[in-house]
């Protein structure tokens, strides 16, 4: 056990894959006769998570666990389920953990709702900003047009300075 | 013997670290008086870690199993590349190497920064001084590379054969270039805090380090995705798992980073948010770090393998990027604001692409810690896969792609938007015309797909248009245009071809996402299975014995549409030491599309299920990130003699020999 549990570990150290299990997927003797029924039953199966996997669809992973919940998927849609009363009925047995795509809800409104909220927050940031940046010159036009005394200064040394190249150059 | 003196030098390492952490800090006011000590410190640290690491290559290359790590993932019949790269498969190597990288970074400011003014030289090497005694303490406590053991074993237990692979060798150390270049960035935006020096020049001095990682994970975020590909052996590409969203987050601060440090460069605005950017970067890294070291995101119970690693990182976590954003806050209102502009601009362009990249980070975050935060707070147990991470982030990225054309062609300060629509109709009318052609010939319905490819042509050919413009093609003599087009500073043409490489990768990502084809059969030797025109006959079957595996291989035999016949082996692994397996999938490569053939498992009458993909254009997505990260490369060639300071930022002169 510990000894897998480095293997995981390395894996997602160094490969950046948390995916154990080579090469998976569907076998040919699970394959649907109807196309259609097929079809959906891939697509459903692309959102449903191999729980004994790391991170894996049970439509790309070869565990028992990932076949048997494949069979069951078309099992369902053979039954004449509709999509949803597919993942309902998954759901019921194995948690919503199961979900790759989690259900909308109290639970999931900061999920679901942060990407929105953080876009508007941060467009509304921005017009503050600028509104705040166009507000400003009215104030503060005079020290962003005119020099303070200390600039001033500085200018004055500078244009001394490069008025007498000669000894500019004899310095260098 | 060379272990100890790695295991000491590394000790060393830790001890010089904290000496220059200290003097950086205590003494950057001095300016120049002690940046030759931190200097030399940085490179010494640099040199002590360097040993250390290669003491460690030295026991896994000769397999010295008296020392544990070369004992538990190196094994004798090994190949010698792979005896190397062992050393940074497991967790203890690659913190060394993570460090190692960190030192070199602090010695590659010490050498090139030598025009940088002295005080704010002083603080980077404290900051970098900082990290490196953290990170080597770390590893020192926590997860130590050169523990022995006694008796000393026979052999040892080999690496796990997923990781026996190129990928390792090129992977990893890519990757970590690219997340702890972020931390020059972070030295430098903490030094800029403290010493309250922020201005065009520190984003000059920035830029070619943010630029460097960002070419590096650029690289290795590429790279990782490709060996997922060929390893794994279904295809995938991209799996929005934990691991991989670690290393997208501090890539798309990075490149958020990136362009609005331009904006800091040229025009002197954006500065509290170009400084913000450069410590989440390196946070997100840290992040990442932490996400993939502890496990705890991947399965709650492998962090309950050894929870003083997880809470140790969090502990550094916590000082780092709390005590970063913390001085942050602090001293960010003494930044005064820069220059001002117009919202049709060049800069309201980039602050638009920032508004973008860092909701994303934002996205990806969320997405990625959220079944965690759920469940710390007892709700429910949950699970956020590719789904949510394909509306949220796709979602995000069509107005940034809409808009990113747009962008190099606006005037800095005030714009002319519908001058730059006007000069980029001819690209707008070329990219609607070949999307047409394009679904056309693949029989095609309206779908998402036609968006998609819109917006990858549009951004490819936008790119183009930038630099057709700029030559004024057209508008002036051919001979004109031509002398115009080998004037072009190297800026424009890396910011064209890192443009010009996104619309690539999305068009890759596109093609395959929408036009893929799979097949899964169970055929025996002599059959043949027809897949998207090409027809795949399983011709041989043969055993096999490499250096420290037995394989079956198995050959197949493919007829494209053009009749030309080509060969493709697949082959299933047992690695003799773990006994564990692994596949190895065959793939041909037709143009830019490849043909991929998996083998499954022996059926009852000895027929092998064997499964195929048809997966068009697919290597644009790896050739578009070559080319972004070439563009980053060729930048970076340009901005080589900058990396220090502009001559006249030289607060003293430092004396001058020839007098």
């Amino acid at each position: 056990m510990k000894w897998s549990l480095t293997v995981l570990q390395i894996l997602m150290v160094v490969a950046s894959l948390a995916v154990v299990s080579p090469a998976g997927a569907v076998n040919p003797d699970e394959i649907l006769a109807d196309p259609v029924l097929e079809a959906r039953a891939r697509d459903i199966s692309a959102e449903l998570r191999c729980l004994v996997c790391q991170n894996q669809s049970i439509d790309d992973s070869d565990a028992p666990l990932a076949r048997d919940l494949r069979l069951l998927v078309r099992e369902r849609l053979v039954a004449g389920d509709a999509d949803s009363e597919v993942f309902d009925f998954v759901v019921a047995r194995y948690g919503e953990f199961v979900l790759l795509k989690p259900y909308f809800g109290l639970h999931t409104l900061a999920l679901w709702g942060a990407t929105p909220v953080v876009l508007l927050i941060a467009i509304a940031a921005l017009i503050i900003t600028r509104r705040g940046q166009k507000a400003r010159p009215g104030k503060a036009s005079v020290p962003a047009v005119g020099l303070s005394a200390k600039e001033q200064e500085v200018l004055a040394s500078l244009q001394d300075e490069s008025s007498t190249p000669p000894k500019h150059e004899a310095e260098s | 013997m060379s272990i100890e003196l790695g295991h000491f030098a590394l000790i060393l390492a830790a001890a010089i670290a904290v000496g220059q952490t200290i003097v950086g800090f205590l003494f950057w006011r001095t300016g120049n008086r002690v940046t030759a000590f931190v200097r030399q410190a940085a490179v010494l640290q640099f040199l002590f870690i360097l040993v250390s690491f290669l003491a460690l290559v030295q026991s896994f290359v000769l397999s010295d199993f008296s020392v544990a790590l070369a004992y538990e993932y190196s094994h004798t019949q090994q190949p010698l590349i792979y005896k190397i790269t062992s050393v940074w498969g497991n967790h203890e190597g690659s913190m060394l190497l993570w460090v190692l990288i960190l030192a070199l970074f602090g010695a590659a400011v010490a050498v090139f920064g030598r025009n940088l003014p002295g005080d704010l030289l002083a603080l980077v090497l404290g900051v970098q001084g900082a990290l490196g005694a953290a990170f080597v303490f770390f590893t020192i406590f926590t997860s130590n590379p050169f523990e022995r053991m006694n008796p000393v074993p026979f052999e040892g237990r080999d690496l796990n054969p997923i990781l026996q692979d190129i990928g390792l060798a090129i992977h990893p150390p890519l990757l970590y270039v690219g997340y702890v270049g972020l931390s020059v960035c972070f030295s430098f935006a903490i030094a800029a805090l403290i010493s309250g020096r922020i201005d065009a020049a520190w984003a000059r001095w920035v830029r070619p380090w943010a630029l460097a990682s960002w070419t590096f994970l650029t690289l290795g975020i590429a790279m990782g995705s490709y060996w997922a590909y060929y390893e794994l052996g279904w295809g995938g590409w991209w799996f929005w798992d934990p691991v991989e969203n670690a290393s997208l987050m501090p890539w798309l601060a990075a490149t958020a980073l990136l362009h609005s440090a331009l904006v800091m460069e040229k025009r002197v605005a954006l500065k509290v948010w170009t400084i913000f950017l450069a410590i989440l970067a390196f946070s997100l890294s840290l992040l990442g770090t932490f996400l993939v070291r502890s496990g705890i995101l991947t399965s709650v119970h492998s962090f309950a393998a050894d929870p003083t690693r997880g809470l140790v990182i969090l502990a550094m976590l916590a000082v780092t990027i709390g005590g970063a954003f913390a001085l942050f806050a602090w001293r960010a209102k003494t930044l005064r604001v820069g220059g001002l502009f117009a919202p049709i601009s060049r800069e309201g362009a980039l602050i638009l692409n920032n508004l973008f990249l860092a909701t994303a980070v934002a996205a990806v975050m969320v997405g990625t810690l959220y079944p965690l935060i759920l469940q710390a707070f007892g709700g429910p147990m949950i699970s956020v896969g590719a789904p949510f991470f394909d509306l949220t982030f796709g979602a995000l990225m069509v107005p940034l792609l809409i808009l990113l054309p747009l962008g190099p062609f606006l005037a800095w300060k005030r714009g002319d938007f519908v001058a730059v629509i006007q000069r980029l109709a001819g690209a707008a009318g070329l990219t609607f015309l070949l999307t047409l052609v394009t679904v056309f010939l693949v029989g095609g319905q309206v779908s998402l797909a036609t968006l998609g490819l819109l917006l990858g042509f549009w951004v490819a050919i936008g790119a183009i248009a930038e630099i057709v413009d700029r030559v004024k093609l057209g508008r002036i003599p051919a001979g004109q245009s031509w002398l115009r087009l080998k004037g072009l500073p190297k800026t424009a043409w890396s910011t064209a071809l890192a443009h010009f490489g996104v619309g690539v990768a999305v068009l890759g990502i596109v093609s395959v996402s929408a036009w893929e084809t799979e097949k899964v059969v169970s055929i025996g030797v002599g059959e043949s299975v027809e897949l998207s025109g090409y027809e795949v006959r399983l011709s041989q079957v043969e055993q096999l014995a490499g250096s420290n595996y037995i394989a079956e291989r198995v050959k197949f035999d493919v007829t494209a549409p053009d009749q030309s016949v080509r060969s493709s082996f697949s082959e299933k692994r047992v690695y003799t030491a773990s006994r564990q397996p692994s596949t190895e999938a065959g793939i041909l490569t037709y143009g830019f599309s490849q043909f991929y053939i998996s083998l499954g498992d022996q059926d009852e009458s000895g027929n092998r299920v064997v499964r195929v993909w048809f997966k068009p254009y697919i290597t644009l997505m790896w050739y578009g990130s070559l080319i972004m990260a070439l563009a980053g490369f060729l930048s970076l060639s340009d901005r080589r003699l900058r990396v220090g300071a502009p001559k006249t930022a030289r607060p003293t002169p430092q004396p001058e020999p020839a007098q």
